[in-house]
């Protein structure tokens, strides 16, 4: 048993695949947002609030979230069917939960915020990165929210944990094999609210692996963060171009 | 005449939503805490968590003396009363119209709110499905219930002229402080330009070119919060 442990691409376990966001990708949705771990990409776009339909879902108490995550046929290497399967109606259940802790609808009764997660081009992670885009997407709309969601997969390669698996590592089977665990996290807080594993994982290992995703957390935050500041502070296009124009 | 539609819409409507710059004002992201004070007061938009005001939402932290609020930026429309909105009529009751303004649930204009009297089954006579309309949001008691008013001036049916939507936040911005931004674009394009509250924007205009420049005119400011000196 090698001790040193290799991640396929040469980075190391803790270290997270290059991260890209942007906010207001979206024109005709309230809130929209676009991230991406390396080669899987998220996009994510907020609708509402706004009234709800069928009826009998509505809540008299406070607005409700939807979450619809799916793949589009051409993020996958062989073609995705399109339209709902167990897989994605699954992950958006456990996108709903992940993203309703943090957000307060209560303002707003009977009404209904649909997020529509797609991914673009998925290499493993993808709940993840759509709960990350989701999240800005969120606050991007202006919903009332305690913090930002930050998510990330640890997963287990043989007997070491590495953080943001590609799919390549995904299929890893020398040894132990693979484990992905998916972990979403409230930024600010000790609130997890997805906790998801495939695989297999010793029970003291569990708590390194949060302990190796709240390490990530910090820097998928600042990621947000930023994205979110540069949708006002600093838009693609150059402000001095702008600022000629700008008077009358 | 037409004139006039407009300046019921700017009295009320920007009285705190204009940039101020004597206030400081920068952008923060939810859960960011915005300043630690103990007798600090969060206003919309921020909570007090321990010694922390922080911000509920993403938008512009404004310190006003000890009341600090986020002003929004993006997001859907939420009705207040007092707004006034462009709506469209969507249907006819015996007692109103149902009028489509944008937001969670739609809004009813009752008969009687109505500037002149109408007769109970002529309804249709005043107001027509498919009919544009400004009018004032009377009450909102619930997103279930909004209640519209014509009764104030330069409210009612749009005639003519064209809508297009722009992001409800940037609504104040477009309209400027005391409308001083929305009569500079109505003064350079002679047009008569009706902005709501929801973000329906209506332009009736002599040409159509003066039209098309005054809707690139309002687009541009509301593409452009960044830019300080729009005001």
């Amino acid at each position: 048993m090698t001790k040193e442990f290799k991640r396929i691409d040469g980075i190391k376990n803790n270290e997270l695949r290059p991260m890209m966001a942007k906010v207001g990708v979206i024109p005709n949705a309230d809130g929209s947002a676009i991230f991406a771990f390396g080669n899987t990409i998220a996009i994510a776009a907020v609708y509402g609030p706004k009234q709800l339909h069928p009826q009998h879902m509505q809540n008299p108490a406070t607005g409700i979230l939807r979450v619809n995550y799916d793949l589009l046929s051409f993020s996958v290497s062989d073609r995705k069917k399109p339209g709902p399967s167990r897989r994605s109606q699954e992950i958006s259940k456990v996108t709903e939960w992940a993203l309703l802790p943090a957000i307060n609808l209560k303002e707003f009764p009977n009404t209904v915020v649909d997020v529509s997660i797609y991914i673009l081009q998925a290499d493993a992670g993808t709940r993840t990165a759509g709960i990350n885009a989701a999240s800005m997407a969120l606050a991007h709309a202006g919903i009332p929210m305690r913090y930002l969601v930050c998510s990330v997969a640890v997963g287990k390669q043989d007997k070491s944990l590495v953080v943001d698996l590609t799919k390549e590592e995904e299929d890893f089977e020398e040894g132990e094999g693979a484990t992905d665990f998916a972990i979403a996290k409230i930024a600010n807080s000790d609130e997890l609210t997805l906790l998801q594993m495939d695989g297999k994982i010793a029970p003291e290992l569990v708590n390194d692996a949060v302990k190796m995703a709240t390490e990530s957390f910090k820097e998928i935050y600042e990621v947000q963060k930023k994205a979110l500041k540069d949708f006002i502070e600093a838009p693609a296009d150059s402000l001095d171009k702008k600022k000629k124009g700008a008077k009358k | 005449m037409r004139n006039e539609i407009n300046e019921a819409h700017e009295s009320a409507e920007q009285s705190s939503d204009t940039p101020d710059f004597d206030v400081k004002r920068r952008v923060v992201i939810p859960g960011e805490i915005i300043v630690s004070s103990e007798d600090a007061l969060p206003g919309d938009g921020a909570r007090r968590e321990g010694e922390n005001i922080v911000a509920n939402r993403f938008g512009l932290a404004e310190e006003a003396g000890r009341l600090i609020k986020v002003i929004p930026i993006s997001g859907a429309f939420v009705p207040r009363r007092g707004n006034v909105v462009i709506g469209l009529v969507t249907d006819i009751t015996y007692a109103g119209w149902l009028v489509d303004i944008d937001s969670a649930g739609s809004a009813f204009l009752p008969i009687d709110e109505s500037p002149r009297f109408i007769n109970r089954n002529e309804l249709d006579q005043f107001l027509k499905i498919g009919d544009v309309v400004a009018a004032k949001i009377w009450s909102v008691k619930s997103s279930k219930s909004i209640d519209l008013t014509l009764k104030a001036r330069g409210l009612g049916k749009l005639e003519d002229g064209f809508t297009f939507k722009i992001i409800p936040a940037r609504v104040p911005r477009v309209i400027g402080r005391e409308g001083s931004m929305i009569n500079l674009i109505k003064d350079k394009t002679g047009c008569n330009i009706t902005v709501g509250q929801n973000g329906w924007v209506w332009i009736k205009g002599t040409s159509t070119d003066s039209e098309i420049k005054a809707r690139k005119a309002i687009e541009f400011i509301a593409n452009n919060v960044h830019l300080i000196g729009l005001t």
